[in-house]
């Protein structure tokens, strides 16, 4: 339980970053350490280079870009976002998803840019970049590129980056509609991996039909998953159970991992469970929100 | 042995400074090298809760961080909690009251927890205390007692500020 030697580096400008992981052999980055903490104690990973991004002020925090949309720095940590009340008055769902995300102590560390690149399956944050169409900008000493969330899962636990590139920022874009959301998530104990979550925002109509929908589910396939078909089927429906019910079947087609505790067909029978509360409670948040208006 | 790093950081006030290897964890630094043995380690993959102290204002599992990342930081562990004339802090206190701790195990870990998130939220519902403390396992008393305990403490803390 104590990690092999490593040689440790702490750039502190992401010029120095870049230049260390292109040069150094067999180099890790060191984000958060929330999961590779743990891989390394574990000696699941001995990494002969270790390059501590914590101090890297470029990569922090969050801003507002001119055409409305957020850039979140990949250092930026899980309980900077849960505490930004500016995010939280664009983005709710963003809090709501964070209360999942590990444990307090956890969140103190761990850092959305560690997340989406680990890519853990059950993981909260993919899933809600998902849901937003996230851009991720990444970078190497050579240059840098932008990666659709949709083109970043590769395989399992396995984003589209280079072994001398490093995920820099993430780009968001809130709905500008009003519109109601929700996440839920079902797990054994609260803050375990999740044997299955799902995201959704809505927006209605004046005569209550989806004008527009999102849903995506973790913990199924490798990770985060837009349910494309599900909301093709939703926009311009009156969300009834039927309908709902009808949409969730294309969870059924999708492939889910069994591990020690669950089966995959436990996992997509839960997801279709929670994709159904998922709609009914954003269905409900948003028409709540078009009659406050 | 490989490279050695000079690290210092300051801890319930005091000044420590030491040459370590890059892979010693914080938890093991806190405890081998400060003789600070009241954080205790338990699972030292991030899980248990147990190692937790305050860095920098907040709560930190010491297992899932290496002392050299430390470097520089102001740390507050379970002996800094207290008074220096020994006056309990209020969570200590509320464990004490409510038997919120059988082995010990766990308890200065919870502690920690409980005394940082406070500081930030001082009107916690028992439903924030439950989602709060699933990051610390306790194998002995049941949680309940803790559970009062922290909401006795956080009633006690807003009424002496």
């Amino acid at each position: 339980m104590k990690p092999a030697a490593f040689k440790y580096h702490r750039p502190a400008r992401l010029t120095d970053a870049l230049d260390m992981l292109a040069s150094l052999p067999d180099a890790k980055l060191l984000a958060g350490g929330q999961s590779l903490g743990p891989m390394l104690n574990f000696r699941y990973l001995m990494p002969e280079n270790l390059i501590d991004l914590n101090h890297v002020t470029e990569l922090q925090g969050l801003s507002w870009l001119a055409d409305d949309a957020l850039r979140i720095g990949a250092m930026t940590r899980q309980f900077q976002l849960e505490k930004d009340e500016g995010l939280f008055t664009r983005i709710p769902i963003f809090r709501e998803a964070l209360r999942w995300v590990g444990h307090y102590a956890t969140r103190n560390r761990g850092t959305i840019g560690g997340s989406l690149s680990h890519l853990d399956p059950a993981a909260e944050l993919p899933g809600i970049c998902a849901l937003l169409d996230a851009e991720l900008r990444v970078q190497s000493a050579g240059g840098r590129r932008t990666i659709s969330i949709h083109d970043w899962t590769v395989g399992f636990m396995q984003p589209n980056i280079g072994e001398d590139e490093l995920l820099t920022d993430i780009v968001v874009r809130p709905w500008t509609q009003p519109h109601g959301f929700s996440f839920v998530e079902m797990s054994r104990r609260h803050g375990d991996f999740a044997i299955a979550g799902v995201a959704c925002l809505l927006a209605v109509d004046v005569q209550s039909q989806i004008e527009k929908v999102a849903v995506s589910v973790i913990g199924i396939s490798n990770g985060a998953t837009r349910l494309h078909q599900a909301e093709k089927a939703l926009v311009g429906a009156v969300c009834t159970d039927d309908v709902i019910q009808a949409a969730s079947e294309e969870i059924a087609q999708l492939e889910a991992p069994a591990d020690a505790h669950h089966s995959g067909e436990f996992r997509k029978r839960t997801a279709k469970t929670l994709f159904c509360r998922a709609m009914q409670q954003a269905y409900q948040d948003a028409i709540n929100r078009r009659s406050v208006q | 042995m490989s490279e050695l790093h000079a690290v210092g950081m300051t801890i319930n006030g005091q000044s420590y400074r030491a040459d370590i290897e890059a892979r010693m964890t914080l938890a093991d630094f806190v405890r081998h090298v400060c003789g600070l043995t009241g954080t205790h380690v338990g699972c030292e993959h991030g899980v248990c809760g147990a190692c937790t102290l305050i860095a920098d204002g907040r709560a930190t599992r010491s297992c899932t961080m290496y002392a050299v990342q430390a470097h520089g930081s102001v740390l507050t562990t379970v002996e800094g909690l207290a008074q220096p004339d020994g006056t309990l802090h209020p969570v200590q206190q509320a464990f004490t009251d409510f038997n919120g701790l059988q082995c010990g195990f766990c308890t200065s870990g919870m502690q920690m927890t409980i005394a940082a998130y406070l500081e930030e939220n001082p009107s916690p519902t028992e439903r924030e205390i439950r989602e709060l403390i699933s990051g610390n396992i306790c194998r002995c008393t049941g949680y309940q007692g803790i559970v009062r305990a922290a909401l006795d403490a956080a009633q006690k803390l807003r009424e002496s500020r």
